[in-house]
């Protein structure tokens, strides 16, 4: 997982399927990158605010109680503890600084499940920056609790009313308001999607969380590498700066996607919003809808670097349904005392099924990402109830 | 005839050239809608194959390409009406990248050509992206246009220019597709410095809704394409008599222009 070089190319997929009008724009922000990252003051104003904004380095906890019962060693990082709860704002913060460091006023960004939303619009209050999000009609009705929490933030929250109404359309939106505001607005995108240089800026970005969990590892294991690292998949940007710190590892990597929206598992290779990846798509080429019951994991395709990983067999992507995700979430609630966000509960289902169903040997070690916390899922979950 | 070869020609004869843009498939009758802007004087004319995800296009065409999809339009069904259309009025498809690549380029190209269209364009697909489709379209005959934006930058606006086949499409306007008040002044300055790197045709498009507006967009351009304001029309029930003469009015007021030096 290095740098796929200029035209962000991994194996066979990633590049830059972007308007013209946008082409420049995307040069600018890798340049800018490619100079911002080996910059040791850029570095130091970053892991500043991770530290001090973010409350990192996030703790790697054992699960003592679901452990004992599933008869593995689950060990869970624990993004949920982040400021506005959830791996969103580590790069978030990363690209409002780049953003900032351009000269850019402005930052755009599309949203699911809201929290990229309410990470950019954190991170904009934070640097003195205008934010404008947009977000589905559908997602906004399903996530009211982040809206009001972007809102506060000062954040402008645009709905999106075309196509399913979630984070697709939101995507594609945002990506059209770019092409009319490239001078003092920045995208900031919010998963490893999108054209070069975004999934290889995001996972860098995100890798902080690869990083830590890989020392954390070595402090509290034995055998100082996990068997197994798991987190979900929408797009898959936690999942992907998890891999980062353990893909040169033994360890195997399992990416976790939503049964409605798995373009890992089930895409077939296309090009959208900017990239050549795996999406979901109809005989006749056109994208399909995506459907789950965590607006974070409605998205019909992956990012590149996950269509490449699997293709090579380093990573391998699973499903679960929404009934497993909402009974994981519960079973985790009660028997840790922690409420998962419902993407984050898809991780922990397939490690349920797994270790039940003998997948994962008595014993195994398992680091887990729990990308976020539940609190804005707490009244999807409420109607179920 | 190629269509670069055609769009030369009525160049060479002192023409402006006008493109109007059809999405395939909009209405159940939309080859009659093709056939009058045909014949009310366009020189080419586009026709937008629906993609779910038209990320360059404003309201007016997502609402048109919505309408197509949910009749059930497809590329395969597309070019079985247009099989046949005519050989005086050069087609060129656009779509979005993705519904090149669900069959290969190769196999994309074949079939427009089968279906007898001369060019194609695509807007998600960048001159650095473009290689393979470029290929593709060239072995069957076929044009990919390539665009050129007011934020590309010199070497590589040549470049464009150059690799570009049939014409170069100026995008007049950092924006989506869609209706304006009035033509951008990047327009001009646009299409200015593309002709002074190549000879081949350049056609301006986005925001050209009226026809004073596509005379003043085609003086510093050998052209302009027309999209958005013929769509609205059609989405509001106009018939292909109604959509003839929208498009008649353009095609006058861009030839007395050239009259009245």
């Amino acid at each position: 997982m290095g740098d796929p070089g200029r035209q962000g190319r991994f194996g066979n997929y990633g590049g830059g399927y972007v308007p013209e009008s946008l082409v420049a724009a995307c040069r600018q922000v890798e340049e800018a990158f490619r100079e911002a990252w080996p910059d040791p003051g850029f570095q130091q104003s970053l892991a500043r605010l991770l530290a001090v904004q973010v409350g990192r380095p996030t703790p790697l906890t054992p699960v003592r109680r679901l452990s004992a019962e599933l008869g593995i060693n689950l060990l869970l990082k624990r993004e949920d503890l982040t400021h506005t709860g959830s791996h969103k704002i580590n790069n978030v913060l990363g690209q409002a600084l780049l953003a900032r460091r351009m000269g850019k006023t402005h930052l755009i960004a599309e949203t699911g499940a809201g929290q990229h939303g309410v990470a950019t619009a954190t991170a904009a209050a934070l640097l003195g920056l205008a934010a404008t999000v947009f977000m589905g009609q559908r997602d906004i009705e399903r996530q009211a609790l982040n809206v009001y929490r972007m809102r506060m933030l000062g954040a402008e929250v645009v709905p999106v009313e075309t196509g399913s109404r979630t984070l697709k359309d939101a995507t594609s939106q945002a990506m059209r308001h770019w092409v009319g505001a490239t001078e003092h607005s920045y995208y900031c995108v919010g998963s490893v999607i999108g054209p070069h240089p975004y999934p290889w800026m995001v996972r860098t970005f995100q890798r902080v969380i690869g990083d830590e969990a890989r020392g954390q590892c070595a402090a509290e294991l034995s055998t100082a590498v996990p068997d197994y690292v798991v987190a979900c998949v929408g797009g898959g940007s936690n999942a992907a700066g998890t891999f980062a710190g353990f893909v040169d590892t033994s360890a195997r990597l399992v990416g976790v996607e939503a049964e409605g929206g798995a373009g890992a598992a089930l895409g077939r290779v296309g090009v959208l919003h900017g990239a050549r990846s795996l999406f979901l798509q109809d005989g006749d080429g056109q994208i399909v809808e995506a459907h789950s019951i965590a607006a974070g994991l409605d998205y019909p395709g992956v990012g590149p670097e996950h269509a490449h990983l699997r293709d090579l067999g380093r990573a391998r992507y699973v499903t679960v349904t929404d009934d497993e995700a909402t009974s994981a979430l519960v079973r985790l609630a009660r028997t840790e005392g922690i409420v998962a966000a419902l993407e984050s509960a898809h991780a922990v289902a397939w490690v349920i099924r797994a270790a039940g169903a003998g997948e994962l040997p008595p014993g195994a070690t398992v680091m887990l990402t729990l990308s976020g916390r539940g609190d804005k899922d707490v009244s999807t979950l409420k109607e179920l109830a | 005839m190629r269509l670069e070869d055609h769009l030369r020609s009525r160049r060479a004869a002192g023409r402006k050239l006008l493109m109007p843009y059809l999405t395939g498939g909009v209405t159940a009758t939309w080859v009659d809608h093709l056939r009058a802007l045909a014949d009310a004087g366009a020189d080419a004319i586009e026709v937008g194959l629906p993609f779910s995800d038209p990320t360059l296009d404003g309201v007016t065409i997502q609402e048109a390409t919505d309408a197509a999809l949910a009749r059930g339009a497809t590329v395969r069904g597309i070019l079985g009406d247009i099989t046949g259309f005519t050989d005086d009025v050069p087609l060129v498809a656009s779509t979005y990248y993705n519904l090149v690549v669900r069959d290969g380029p190769e196999r994309f190209c074949a079939a427009l050509r089968d279906a007898g269209i001369s060019g194609l364009i695509v807007p998600d697909l960048p001159l650095d992206e473009a290689g393979e489709a470029a290929d593709a379209a060239a072995s069957v005959g076929v044009d990919l246009v390539l665009l050129a934006s007011p934020a590309t930058p010199q070497p590589r606006l040549a470049e464009i220019a150059r690799r570009s086949r049939g014409f170069v499409y100026a995008v007049s306007l950092m924006g989506t597709t869609g209706e304006r008040a009035t033509v951008a002044e990047s327009a001009a300055t646009l299409a200015s410095r593309i002709k002074g790197s190549t000879d081949r045709p350049v056609l301006v498009g986005f925001g050209i809704s009226t026809p004073q507006q596509a005379v003043e967009a085609a003086r510093s351009a050998d052209g302009v394409i027309v999209g958005a304001a013929i769509m609205r029309r059609v989405l509001d029930g106009a018939t292909p008599d109604d959509v003839g003469a929208d498009l008649a009015k353009m095609r006058r007021a861009l030839d007395q222009e050239r009259d009245q030096p």
